[in-house]
């Protein structure tokens, strides 16, 4: 019996928290949030900070304000980075570490939409996507399982999207790219997992940013009526599956797609 | 750095990484067979090297280094 139980890798919960038991306790492991200066980067830095992790954030168009959190917490950090710029993400990662220590979480949030027909698509406005939300994904990645690797621990979250499955018209682009991280964090959670590092996908449908905010009133209207639940979602509902996926308690999932989503993706 | 100080340096490294004991390092122990290193192992292994030697190897240059021998005579032709 002792040895079924060895042979299916099944533990018991005391011996699964063991990995740095003072660090887990304490919750104050290191975090970098990419796109973390809005929407659902800026909800995920919030909550982890909240949760008492230290954060960085990568920010390009607007440096995250305040940087200080609620009592007890740490403040973030905050480092310029344009994603699609290799020396970027290098560099901040040599200032995150310098500042916190080596990023033992990462959550790749940073992402573009520039949508239009695929008879009008550019090779610019394809490039600009998936340079941004997948290439840069990619670069992200390598630099901080390096570490993950070394330290025996990682906890890895790409913001997909629930188009990347379900396909949307004039997004062939932001489709494709959201659609390749599903593949590439897949493949990443077979590589890596042996090393107690796990890489998952949260998978968000309409969320209340930016992003949906361009859109007409009808086209919103629209979408929102195919959503089972009825409504958008607030960036801080897709925060709290990533703080999840993050979590000590979810180190025996990897690979996984996780919508937060209303149900909008449903069967796909 | 002589060859027997580099080839400390490089057991040291080996050792710490493949997580085995110093006397299974020897120029003959074969990666996957002797030291049950897997491939993200041996790709650590260079990455450890590369930073403590300061030299960098390519993907290509691995090809066919299968023991330890092989992977230390292509560490010192690059110092």
């Amino acid at each position: 019996m002792g040895e079924r139980r060895v042979a299916l890798g099944i533990v018991s919960s005391t011996e699964s928290a063991s990995e740095s038991p003072a660090k887990a306790e304490r919750n104050e492991r290191v975090a970098l949030v990419t796109g973390g200066s809005r929407g659902i980067g800026l909800a995920c830095a919030r909550r982890l900070q909240r949760d008492g992790y230290r954060v960085a954030v990568t920010w390009r168009t607007d440096r995250p304000s305040p940087l200080v959190g609620p009592a007890g917490t740490h403040p973030l950090v905050a480092v310029a980075c344009d994603v699609t710029a290799p020396g970027d993400i290098e560099r901040a990662f040599d200032e995150i570490e310098a500042e916190l220590g080596a990023v033992e979480i990462l959550v790749c949030a940073a992402g573009v939409t520039d949508d239009t027909l695929l008879l009008r698509m550019s090779d610019e406005r394809w490039s600009r996507v998936i340079d941004t939300n997948l290439t840069a994904v990619f670069r992200a990645c390598k630099r901080a399982s390096a570490k993950m690797v070394r330290a025996r621990f990682g906890r890895i979250v790409l913001i997909s999207s629930v188009v990347a499955m379900l396909g949307s018209a004039g997004q062939t682009n932001y489709a494709a790219s959201k659609a390749g991280l599903i593949g590439f964090a897949r493949s990443l959670a077979r590589e890596l997992a042996g090393r107690n590092i796990t890489c998952n996908v949260v998978a968000p449908g309409l969320v209340t940013t930016d992003m949906i905010a361009a859109l007409s009133p009808e086209r919103l209207e629209a979408l929102t009526t195919a959503v089972p639940l009825g409504r958008a979602a607030a960036p801080e509902e897709v925060a709290a599956a990533v703080a999840f996926l993050v979590s000590d308690e979810a180190a025996y999932i990897t690979g996984c797609v996780l919508p937060v989503d209303g149900g909008l993706g449903m069967g796909h | 750095m002589d060859n027997e100080a580099a080839f400390d340096k490089f057991k040291s490294c080996a050792v710490e990484v493949l997580q085995v004991p110093a006397e299974k390092i020897t120029l003959e122990a074969k990666f996957s067979d002797d030291l049950e290193a897997d491939s993200l192992e041996v790709v650590e292994l260079v990455m450890a090297l590369e930073e403590a030697f300061g030299i960098t190897v390519e993907e290509s240059e691995l090809d066919g280094v299968a023991t330890i021998g092989q992977a230390f005579d292509l560490v010192t032709s690059k110092l």
